[in-house]
């Protein structure tokens, strides 16, 4: 079967996880199907020849799911006030939103057509092996953020030092005694 | 054309979850959905119909190869995303230990 | 997260197989530049390691076993040897972060200049980074349960 086939399947399944994920009242169920968005994410990146990717999208995605379980307490900490819901809010969002769907398919058009992209750039790295001789190395995506474009890799290196930093400083406990005390950045 | 039109809907799933849902825990899981689906969006811009994948084997020619750039620049997103879900959860966490609550109205309401 | 960590079953298997996801996340990071992965997956890899380790043996195992702050300062100065790199770029040709190791033969695994040296920092800065949330984490816990008492 055509890779556009495989593609179809996968991004309406995970449409409809997505969708489970957030209207379903159980909390623990929600983020479970979460992890079916991300990971059929990781397989839609592997149909598309990227194995770096998907290597890299598997391995946060699962971070990713770790850390939002340790959030989840309770489960009677999630019930929320039945007064306050609003169904007018519900129905003009989901109006608007299908305005803007069916306002925008006329710019899909203008995209270039799936399978034939422009590679003004990227035939100088592709073309002859050039990247594999002026590198040396066999991986061409690590070259290009390596060697290339490694300043990019060191803005990358700064916000992520910078979030680590924010969440270190946000569950920071004030005790008295020196015994249990968080990690100080 | 019909996959961009699907990778769109899934990123209006995700903006549909951010503006209606009141549970804390629901909004980031949406901001999850919409950073999924823009990494989709901009891998779908890059394969090349009967191409492989940008990394060379020995004793293999080379053969036409996808656009290995927006993948170079999809890995650093994918990183940024994981400081900021994490970043999140800690807001979470700490707005529970204050307010008693996940819901974001009452956060509104009561006085620190 | 209780402070003794999990049955007797749990942590006899598991002080075998860390040491077999160290060796694993060390692969990936070392042929970053010959399979796909790199820096940044190898570094997940090995964060999720220790992570096993605090899961299975308890909080106050995994304090004497690894030390905070050698951890600590691998994470402070790996930012600092990036650009250290960079700026030896400077003085050998005239750019900011070129390649300027000498770079072998293709297919070899000592090749391509500084793309393994690169890779290496990345991996150490992603593993402590990671691996400190989890226990700041870890700790909160402990002290929000104490404060209800």
């Amino acid at each position: 079967m055509p890779v556009e086939t495989w593609l179809i399947f996968t991004l309406i399944f995970m449409i409809i996880g997505s969708i489970v994920a957030l209207e379903i009242k159980n909390l623990l169920s929600a983020i479970i199907s979460i992890g079916v968005v991300g990971l059929g994410t990781s397989v839609c990146f592997l149909f598309l020849q990227a194995p770096d990717l998907a290597i890299v999208q598997f391995l946060f995605e699962i971070f990713a799911l770790i850390i939002l379980i340790r959030a989840y307490l309770k489960a009677e900490y999630h019930e929320m006030d039945k007064k306050s819901e609003n169904k007018l809010v519900t129905f003009i969002a989901i109006v608007v939103l299908a305005g803007v769907l069916v306002l925008s398919l006329d710019m899909f058009g203008a995209l270039p057509e799936f399978g034939n992209p422009i590679m003004e750039t990227a035939n100088h790295y592709v073309e002859k092996g050039n990247a594999a001789k002026e590198t040396n190395s066999a991986n061409l995506v690590a070259s290009i953020i390596l060697d290339y474009r490694a300043y990019d890799t060191l803005g990358e290196i700064t916000v992520l030092f910078t979030a680590i930093l924010g969440t270190l400083t946000i569950l920071r406990i004030k005790t008295g005694s020196q015994k249990e005390e968080s990690d100080e950045e | 054309m019909i996959v961009y039109i699907l990778c769109f809907i899934l990123f209006l799933v995700g903006v549909y979850g951010v503006l209606t849902k009141k549970d804390l825990i629901k909004i980031i899981l949406a901001l999850s959905i919409m950073e999924y689906s823009a990494n989709l969006f901009l891998i779908l811009f890059a394969y090349k119909s009967g191409g492989g994948m940008p990394i060379l084997s020995k004793g293999e020619k080379i053969q036409g190869m996808v656009d290995p750039l927006p993948q170079a620049l999809v890995l650093t997103s994918i990183v940024i995303e994981l400081g900021i879900t994490a970043m999140l959860v800690a807001f979470a966490i700490r707005l529970y230990q204050k307010y008693e609550t996940f819901d974001i109205t009452k956060i509104r309401r009561l006085s620190g | 997260m209780k402070n003794k960590g999990m049955t007797i079953i749990v942590k006899t298997i598991t002080r075998i197989t860390v040491w077999l996801i160290l060796v694993y996340g060390i692969y990936i990071i070392l042929h970053g530049h010959l399979t796909p992965g790199g820096g940044f997956p190898g570094g997940v890899i090995i964060a999720l390691a220790f992570l096993n380790v605090l899961l299975a043996q308890g909080r106050e195992f995994t304090k004497n076993w690894l030390k905070m702050n050698l951890l600590h300062d691998l994470e402070a100065t790996s930012a600092i040897l990036y650009l250290i790199v960079g700026i030896l770029g400077i003085s050998f040709t005239g750019y900011f972060l070129s390649n300027f190791l000498p770079k072998g033969k293709l297919f070899n695994l000592i090749s391509a200049g500084t793309i393994p040296v690169l890779n290496i920092i990345i991996g150490l800065k992603v593993c402590a980074g990671l691996f400190f949330v989890l226990w700041s984490l870890a700790i909160f816990h402990l002290a929000s349960k104490e404060e209800e008492k």
